[in-house]
């Protein structure tokens, strides 16, 4: 299926789930509600025509210095889908608050999610709810602060032993 | 003066020269650098004719800690209890500019210099260093050895 | 009342309970010279029961710090992540931020990104078969594969400048054309390498401490390795025909012809043999795109004389800048390749991306405008607002790169996806059952490399 007729189905399915779609340099992307991703990820994964058996890759995106975006939600998480039957692939994103930071897990549907998850527990401060076991990936347990978020000077330094500069 | 002092001087000399012809070395290989102790460590650039070619991964066993590649601050303890369960005469060679200072990886995660957190005798330039380049820091550490320095 | 065996073994409380796993913990710091992960076993006797497996040792927040420069400075960051394979990961950036972009690069850059990407596939399966072998006892095996490595690193060498962190790849096409005469040193390489791969197969493929140790241990099947996300030759070695220079081609794969290695069983064993078949379909693969390179024979034209740098400057600012374009200049010996013809033939031509030459630079004041308006703060390469994926075959598997650009010439958010992260997931599902020394051949065979992994 190519893109288009990708998005077009999940428009289908999902109805008020999928708030906006588009197309850019050749990447597919969905950008989905958070109540409805739990569903649009299990359609995804078992609709026979879209057939996305692989997690590509759960990443997020903190949006607090872009400019033009700073009425919007601050995070956005973002799934790569891909199909290994089809050969196509997909993009979904969700939109979360600064306040509630809070997806629900796709650990459920794709047993890599759990390690992807955390990672991005560990760097953006998302939680994933109903995770199994949602702890620091990597960094250390004793650091304070998820370093890839905006607002976290990339030199603020939280050593465990030596010096603290 | 006398007899007594040329047999220690002597002695120590002997001593010196037996150490830096063996050395017991722990490689401990964290990143990019391993990849350039692995080109040394073998046949093409070969340690072994300096009498190091026997790495022992084991800090009881070992008498130089050579750090490869760069330390994070996850690491950091975990290298420092190797270094402490190193029995004295123990060396450490900072191999990589990683270890020297940090490189370029000036963030939250790297340790600015492993010199911070143990005590270093030779430091090896580069990212990764020329195998050419990790030779001369080992003969210059062989230099150390047989001079007997000790830090304490 | 505890009997003699818990008394001296010191398991289980002593109360006559029975006895208990024992934990061991194979931690960050460890002989598998593979870098630093943390595998925490618990054991019931020799059979593995349950692992945690900890990673992050080696995070050295490459993400957070491609986004504090321009993007070409995110470079050398990238080389470092795969530091086996680094050309591979410099052109999935340079690729993913032209896809940003919207610009395509020269035919004779494709073929560049071929032909040195396979050489760096070839090493990096040179070092996992290598130190893999090693940890089974096999030494000599390791040898062989570091001598042939240390002959493909030559080649390197001759293109790049460096053996290992190349950063040869940039944003538009590569850092310099190919030295003359390179082909004939790449068939000399390869013919090393042949030659060490048969030894090799000689050595271990049939030997049977070797076979006891791989064959059927560590095994996923088919649905399992897709639902982990589990990509490359772990993929391929499960039967499953995917590598993404066939099904997705990106460059010039399209074009050369070349086999899929596919295993049967998802077992190290399998996962060897794929290792070994890749390699020789690397060194087919990179001989065919060098003998069909476009842009001619790689050789420099030299036509009117040729004048030294300081002169070509001076000239310029007197005035006497008739003709002087025209005029070839001698270039230092590190700029080797990166002259006007060569220039041309290898970086797309687009004056928002792509650096002058130096005889423009230095002879003319557009391209002196040019080269100040690329390198100077905030004006640099400045793609539109907007985000894009490219996914590479790394030699771990697919290798994606994220890039999210805000305008201004800074990337907002730069991710990788690396390739080895699925397998070291996996890593307790493919051992839990097995026993404690069937660890280090599986962990071997995952390929992890730390700088990837952690990023």
């Amino acid at each position: 299926m190519d893109g288009t007729a990708i998005l077009a189905r999940l428009r289908e399915r999902l109805g008020d789930g999928v708030l906006a779609t588009h197309e850019y340099r050749g990447d597919h992307t969905a950008v989905v509600s958070r109540e409805g991703l739990l569903a649009a990820l299990t359609l995804c994964r078992d609709d026979a025509a879209l057939g996305f058996d692989m997690l590509v890759d759960v990443t997020a995106v903190d949006y607090l210095r872009f400019p033009g975006r700073d009425d919007g939600p601050r995070f956005e998480v973002v799934y790569h889908l891909y199909s290994v039957a089809n050969n196509h692939r997909v993009r979904l994103k969700t939109p979360v608050e600064q306040d509630d930071p809070v997806v629900p897990t796709a650990s459920g549907l794709w047993p890599i999610a759990n390690w992807l998850e955390r990672e991005v527990w560990d760097m953006f401060g998302i939680r994933f709810d109903g995770h199994p076991d949602l702890r620091r990936l990597l960094m250390y347990e004793e650091f304070e602060g998820h370093p890839l978020r905006k607002d976290y000077p990339i030199n603020r330094r939280q050593p465990l032993i030596g010096p603290k500069v | 003066m006398g007899v007594g002092t040329f047999f220690t001087s002597k002695l120590d000399e002997a001593i010196g020269w037996a150490r830096k012809y063996s050395i017991f070395q722990y490689p401990f290989v964290t990143a990019c650098c391993g990849m350039e102790y692995m080109a040394t460590a073998c046949s093409h650039y070969d340690v072994d004719r300096f009498g190091a070619g026997l790495p022992r991964f084991s800090p009881r066993q070992a008498d130089v800690l050579f750090v490869v590649g760069t330390i994070s601050h996850k690491m950091a303890p975990v290298l420092k209890r190797i270094y402490d369960q190193m029995c004295e005469p123990k060396w450490v060679v900072a191999f990589g500019v990683c270890t020297c200072t940090g490189g370029f990886y000036d963030n939250y995660a790297t340790v600015q210099g492993i010199d911070t957190i143990i005590p270093v005798d030779v430091y090896i330039p580069g990212c990764p260093p020329r195998p050419e380049s990790v030779i001369d820091g080992l003969m210059k550490l062989q230099d150390k050895i047989a001079a007997g320095a000790q830090r304490y | 009342m505890a009997d003699a065996r818990e008394l001296f073994l010191g398991e289980g409380s002593g109360g006559g309970e029975g006895s208990k796993h024992l934990h061991v913990n194979m931690g960050p710091a460890h002989p598998a010279m593979h870098g630093i992960v943390r595998i925490f076993a618990e054991l019931d006797g020799e059979t593995v029961v349950k692992t945690d497996v900890e990673i992050g040792y080696l995070h050295r927040a490459f993400e957070k710090d491609c986004e504090a420069g321009p993007y070409n400075n995110a470079i050398p960051y990238t080389d470092r992540l795969n530091y086996v394979s680094p050309l591979i990961n410099n052109f999935g950036y340079s690729s993913a931020v032209e896809k940003l972009l919207g610009i395509e690069i020269t035919e004779r850059c494709k073929y560049i990104r071929v032909v040195m990407s396979e050489i760096s596939r070839i090493c990096d399966h040179l070092t996992c078969v290598g130190a893999g072998a090693m940890e089974l006892g096999a030494f000599t095996v390791f040898l062989y594969m570091i001598k042939a490595r240390e002959f493909l690193w030559e080649l390197v060498e001759d293109v790049t400048g460096a053996r290992l962190t190349i950063s040869y790849g940039r944003v538009g096409g590569v850092k310099a054309d190919l030295p003359a005469g390179f082909d004939l040193k790449v068939k000399k390489a390869f013919a090393e390498t042949r030659q060490v791969l048969e030894e090799v197969h000689s050595l271990i493929t049939g030997n049977r401490i070797f076979m006891d140790r791989m064959v059927g241990v560590g095994a996923l099947s088919k649905e399992d390795t897709i639902a982990w996300g589990i990509t490359g030759p772990l993929l391929r070695a499960a039967g499953v025909p995917f590598d993404l220079r066939k099904t997705q081609p990106y460059w010039a794969y399209d074009r050369i012809p070349f086999e899929i290695a596919l295993g049967k069983n998802g077992d190290n064993f399998d996962r060897y043999l794929v290792r070994m078949a890749e390699m020789e379909q690397s060194m087919r693969i990179a001989e065919q795109a060098l003998d069909g390179l476009p842009g001619g024979a790689i050789q420099v034209d030299w036509e009117g004389k040729a004048i030294p740098p300081d002169a070509y400057v001076d000239l310029g600012k007197q005035g006497k800048t008739e003709g002087l374009l025209l005029m070839p200049i001698t270039l230092s010996p590190n700029l080797q390749g990166q002259d006007r013809s060569a220039h041309d033939r290898v970086n797309a031509h687009d004056k928002r991306v792509i650096l002058p030459t130096k005889a423009d630079t230095y002879g003319s004041i557009e391209g002196l405008m040019n080269h100040f308006m690329l390198v100077m703060e905030g004006y640099g390469i400045r793609p539109p607002a907007g985000e894009a994926y490219f996914p590479v075959e790394g030699a771990n598997g697919e290798l994606g790169f994220y890039v999210v650009s805000d305008g201004s010439d800074r990337p907002y958010r730069v991710h990788c996806r690396p390739p080895c992260l699925p397998p070291v997931a996996a890593l307790p599902k493919m051992i839990e059952g097995e026993m404690v020394a069937d660890i280090i051949p599986t962990f071997g065979s995952v390929n992890m490399i730390g700088g990837e992994l952690d990023r």
